[in-house]
């Protein structure tokens, strides 16, 4: 089995809300000193495909467009384990809408050859379009499913788990299959071994550029974008928490059942 | 002239809550436009759909009936709107930002190669331009988005928008459409649903939400929440991290990635407050937190809070609570 894993790398999204800032010009988040992370649920998503290879054997695959400093975000998923990785690395191509994006992840998937599956996080930790694995399967021809935690194989098949409003569904379907990740108890990133971090450091990522994958300028970057950002701002928020206080816990807690009662909230 | 298409659902025979705020922003999009809504129900068998549609806004309901669009089935369903939107030929398709919604949304915008914008917040017609706008940075921002090409598919984020008023005797034009699907276009198959049991109401309808987070530590603790919740007619909701730990299902997570949640009353208890928790509950009219941390965030957006061990809070307030409800 060949598994592509697409990996995002952001500025970490759990920061503290005061080191949020925004860049006036470009309307982007601004890097400052701000650490460089695997997008939360594309490593939940390695994690799905590390163990689906141990269960059928296989191979995984690492893919990412990003700038050049991308390439930590693929040494970080050879550490974890995955058996090789390709960098897209142009920077008018980083300009792209979703389309865009999920234009040059495809023409790279064609590249490196159609897998089996590929998976993608539901929702990245900066834009969070949560569109990337359905517009990958179009732009593919596959099929897919979106919103999973689990894949396993059974009769040839994949028997995929999604999770939807008010519990979860099984889904079967044919490889190959594009699948977008959801995180539960299942799919708990792994840490990675030492070794592996060493090996990766060694290994050899082949970077990209637009005229490597044939894309043509119509199709990706700025120009091509379906939607303009006006606009980017962040909503200020005024605290006016009031704190109840009271000798012991009991009166606190007390305090605040009759707080609510008052208000007419309960 | 803005001719908007909702994608209808329905819930016991009306339309769904969802769609009923499908059908407001479509009519004031319309209005402001001179333009017609336009709504699609499609579905194995007829629903009795069309007069609560024409009743809250429709001018016109294309119907589609066909064995494969049974259980929403993704490929059908995207070529099943693609057909009624060439016919239909909106300047907007807005879809409800659930499941489906979610996964048929990008497909069909690939499909009629037009404009997308997801989980939108609000839109206007702003002259000739078509403004969306919606969160980004796991809700640290909101982005105001310009349509660049038309038609624009939109996913609109559940209690967001003003719903549709009801207008007894409105009338429109009904279109029954016939499909051309064929069996072999259905590449996925629904093998078993499986859903949660919901004990009282419904986590994104209920009045009261109780929600844990790592604070609780594990599974055991959520049994107090649901005591409270059950005594408040509540649900119970969790954070990513309790979600993540298997304490309880992940359908019950609440932010960004799943649910959104606008309560009369929210009760965090042992969750920090990260943003993309904060995205799905900050609609709530009374937010309470209960958190050992003073500086924990959840306080910048709680009206009332308690800085302390919820272990030693939440049996009086529940004995509290009971007492006076
Ligand atoms: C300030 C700002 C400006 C923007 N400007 C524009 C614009 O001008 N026009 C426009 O249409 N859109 C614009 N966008 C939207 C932005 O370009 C898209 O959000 C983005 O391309 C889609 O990615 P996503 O991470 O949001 O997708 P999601 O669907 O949330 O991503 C899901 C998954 O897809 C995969 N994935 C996504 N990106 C990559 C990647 N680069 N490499 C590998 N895998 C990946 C990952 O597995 C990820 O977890 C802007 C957004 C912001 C906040
Ligand atoms: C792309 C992306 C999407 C995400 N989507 C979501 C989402 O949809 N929903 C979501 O919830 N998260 C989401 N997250 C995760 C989010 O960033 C946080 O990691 C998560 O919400 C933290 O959960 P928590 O508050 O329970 O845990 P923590 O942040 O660890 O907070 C635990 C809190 O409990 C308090 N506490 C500890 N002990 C006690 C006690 N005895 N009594 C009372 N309080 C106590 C602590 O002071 C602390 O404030 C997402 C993250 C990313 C990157």
């Amino acid at each position: 089995m060949h598994i592509i894993v697409c990996i995002k790398q952001i500025i970490d999204p759990e920061i503290p809300a005061d080191q949020f800032k925004l860049d006036p010009n470009s309307m982007r988040q601004l890097r400052g000193g701000l650490s460089l992370v695997i997008s939360a649920y594309d490593q939940n998503a390695l994690e799905v495909a590390l163990q689906l290879r141990e269960k059928v054997g296989g191979k995984v695959t690492a893919l990412c467009l990003g700038e050049s400093g991308a390439m930590g975000a693929i040494k970080s998923a050879l550490g974890m384990g995955v058996d090789d990785g390709f960098l897209v690395s142009d920077q008018p191509l980083l300009e792209s809408d979703p389309f865009g994006v999920a234009h040059v992840l495809a023409k790279a998937i064609q590249k490196i050859g159609v897998p089996d599956l590929v998976l993608t996080g539901c929702v990245s930790g900066d834009t969070g379009d949560k569109v990337m694995g359905p517009l990958l399967a179009e732009a593919l021809g596959l099929p897919c499913v979106t919103f999973v935690s689990k894949v396993e194989v059974k009769d040839g098949k994949a028997l995929v788990r999604r999770i939807v409003e008010d519990g979860y569904e099984l889904v079967e379907a044919a490889f190959p299959l594009a699948v977008s990740i959801i995180s539960d108890d299942s799919n708990v990133p792994r840490y990675s071994k030492l070794r592996d971090i060493m090996a990766a450091a060694k290994k050899q990522v082949p970077t990209w550029k637009a005229a490597d994958l044939g894309l043509e300028g119509a199709r990706v970057g700025v120009g091509a974008a379906r939607l303009q950002v006006q606009d980017v701002s962040i909503p200020q928020r005024e605290s006016k928490c009031e704190i109840l206080d009271g000798e012991t816990p009991e009166e606190r807690a007390e305090g605040l059942a009759l707080r609510l009662r008052e208000l007419k909230v309960i | 002239m803005t001719d908007v298409l909702i994608v209808a659902s329905e819930q016991g025979n009306l339309p769904s809550q969802n769609t009923l705020e499908l059908l407001g922003a479509a009519r004031r999009l319309a209005d402001a436009t001179q333009g017609r809504v336009k709504a699609v129900v499609l579905g194995a068998a007829p629903t009795p759909l069309t007069a609560g549609l024409f009743a809250c806004g429709a001018d016109q309901v294309f119907r589609a009936e066909h064995p494969l669009l049974a259980g929403r089935q993704g490929d059908a369903y995207v070529a099943a709107l693609a057909q009624i939107a060439a016919q239909a030929a909106p300047q907007v398709i807005l879809l409800a930002d659930d499941s489906c919604g979610k996964e048929v949304a990008p497909r069909l915008a690939h499909r009629l190669n037009a404009g997308m914008v997801t989980e939108v917040l609000a839109v206007e017609a702003d002259g000739p331009a078509m403004l969306f706008r919606r969160q980004v940075y796991g809700g640290r921002a909101i982005a105001t988005l310009a349509a660049q090409r038309f038609p624009v598919v939109a996913t609109v984020k559940p209690r967001s928008m003003a719903p549709a008023a009801e207008q007894a005797g409105r009338r429109g034009e009904e279109i029954a459409v016939t499909l051309s699907l064929d069996p072999s276009l259905a590449r996925t198959r629904l093998v078993q649903k499986v859903a949660e049991e919901v004990r009282g109401v419904k986590l994104e309808n209920a009045r009261v939400v109780v929600s844990g987070g790592r604070g609780l530590k594990g599974p055991e603790p959520f049994k107090q929440l649901e005591e409270l919740a059950q005594l408040l007619k509540g649900a119970v909701g969790a954070s990513r991290a309790a979600t993540d730990a298997g304490w309880v299902p992940a359908s019950w997570q609440v932010g960004q990635t799943r649910k959104t949640v606008s309560p009369d009353l929210y009760i965090a208890v042992g969750i920090s407050g990260a943003t993309q928790h904060l995205a799905g509950m900050t609609g709530s009219k009374t937010i309470v937190a209960i958190n050992t941390d003073p500086d924990a965030p959840i306080f910048k957006v709680a009206h009332l809070g308690i800085v302390g061990d919820y272990k030693a809070l939440l049996p009086k307030f529940i004995e509290k609570c009971r007492e006076l409800t």
